[in-house]
């Protein structure tokens, strides 16, 4: 299996690649680390007249901390997550996700950007930014803009980058310091596609009860899922299993898969209730354990 | 759209690449859509990278990108310039003589067929880079990126923690603090 014929382009500017991400639109693909396009050239299922490279494209490749926002540049390896301690200390949720995503022969290739760009349900970055009420950098021909990821997500392996523009970066507010944040994922082996996965971040009150939770779901719709009527069910009330399985039960509205090889719809509803009880269950410890190591 | 119609730099089918291969810069011109994984075999016979399902999968063609492990098979032979591939070639300068991964392997009988060899070895240098000691389950979880059909990974996982020792208490294996 060989990829077809194309003309490749490696730009060293995001400028060059706006610019022949315009000339060339819906004939061009960018290619990020490879690790969903690389296959889907090799097996000839895309076949774009021109290949525009960003790997050259060093100003997407930097994490910068700018007061309580984190930016990172959509060339940013995803195993550079794994390690960068400020990345762990400004948003710990992307340390504990980014594991999960394929295996590290994937993640030392595949970026940041390449991932929400890609717009799999299933995937654990397009979770984690629709979760932590991320902003994703576009640009295009007309300038720069940003996007909430609720909005970026548009459907199945769908964003809303118009054909000249480029995802450039992400920002992600950074989590309070008393947070507590969990990633829970099942698949059939480890480095495969999520059944369902789900990401929570909560934060507790003086009583313990719970302040605000931010609660997300990956594999269950075409788009990664924010369940606001989890969320709703949480917020005000205490952490018993019996308040958490009750607030879990609300995402399995929220499920819209179809019957498919990997599982059925019945039980991805199943798994989706359970992984959200499940990350929920340890953002609350994590939280309760900051609390009390007082930092 | 007509590739004609544009005189541009990116024109050519083909490029000329320089990069560090095995600790030797090597230059030659190849066409922009071979993958790195053909440039090793094909054109610098390095056919210890092995190509099972040439879209991401299986793990066999996996080998050092800057220390790190990539999918050969998932990388353009243009996007390796100016970076240093390593497979398994560059393990041994001596054609008889075995690495300490090798050895382990070997004396863990961590392969069957080989196929998926080369990959688990260079993983495996990867791995044992910390100096840390494992468990199976730590091993079990590391080398997920890499299919083996013949073994069930048990000597495969023997034969990471056997290497690890090797290369922290010297080629015996046996290491006077652990044993």
């Amino acid at each position: 299996m060989k990829p077809p014929k194309f003309m490749y382009c490696d730009p060293d500017s995001v400028e060059e690649a706006v610019a022949l991400k315009s000339r060339y639109g819906h004939d061009s693909l960018v290619l990020a680390g490879g690790q969903s396009l690389m296959p889907m050239l090799n097996m000839r299922l895309a076949n774009p007249e021109v290949l525009i490279d960003i790997n050259r494209v060093t100003d997407l490749q930097q994490i910068t901390r700018d007061g309580d926002v984190l930016e990172i540049g959509a060339g940013v390896r995803q195993s550079v997550l794994e390690t960068d301690p400020a990345v762990a200390a400004a948003v710990p949720l992307l340390g504990l996700v980014v594991p999960y995503i394929g295996h590290i022969e994937n993640r030392h290739r595949g970026t940041v950007g390449g991932s929400l760009a890609h717009a799999d349900a299933a995937a654990e970055l397009p979770c984690a930014a629709v979760t932590l009420d991320a902003t994703i950098v576009v640009q295009g021909t007309e300038g720069r803009r940003e996007v909430p990821a609720r909005e970026f997500f548009e459907g199945f392996m769908t964003n809303c980058c118009a054909p000249d523009e480029l995802v450039v970066a992400v920002r992600f507010p950074v989590t309070p310091a008393a947070a507590g944040s969990a990633f829970v994922e099942h698949a059939r082996r480890q480095g495969d596609f999520a059944l369902a996965a789900a990401a929570a971040v909560v934060t507790l009150d003086a009583q313990g009860h719970i302040a605000s939770a931010a609660v997300g779901v990956a594999g269950i719709s075409g788009t990664p899922v924010r369940a606001t009527a989890v969320q709703d069910a949480l917020v005000g009330g205490p952490t018993t299993t019996e308040a958490i399985a009750a607030a879990a039960a609300a995402v399995g509205d929220s499920v819209n898969a179809a019957d498919d090889m990997h599982a059925t719809g019945t039980y991805r509803r199943h798994l989706a209730v359970t992984v959200v009880k499940r990350a929920i269950t340890a953002a609350v410890g994590n939280a309760a354990a900051v609390e009390r190591n007082g930092s | 759209m007509t590739t004609t119609e544009n005189h541009s730099k990116y024109d050519s089918d083909t490029r000329a690449v320089t990069l560090r291969v095995n600790g030797r810069e090597v230059t030659r011109e190849v066409p922009t859509r071979q993958t790195l994984a053909d440039f090793l075999r094909d054109d610098l016979d390095l056919v210890s990278v092995h190509l099972g399902c040439e879209h991401g999968v299986c793990g066999c063609c996996t080998v050092l990108l800057d220390g790190g492990s990539v999918r050969s098979c998932l990388m353009l032979a243009v996007q390796a310039v100016g970076h240093e591939v390593e497979t398994v070639e560059s393990l041994s300068a001596d054609q008889n003589a075995l690495h300490p991964i090798q050895e382990a392997f070997a004396e863990e009988q961590g392969l069957q067929c080989g196929f998926c060899t080369p990959a688990m070895v260079l993983r495996t240098k990867e791995i044992l880079a910390d100096g840390v000691e494992r468990s199976d389950d730590e091993v079990r979880n590391e080398i997920s990126g890499i299919l083996c059909r013949c073994t069930g990974y048990q000597n495969i996982i023997n034969a990471v923690q056997n290497a690890g020792r090797k290369l922290r208490c010297g080629n015996s294996g046996t290491c006077a603090k652990e044993a």
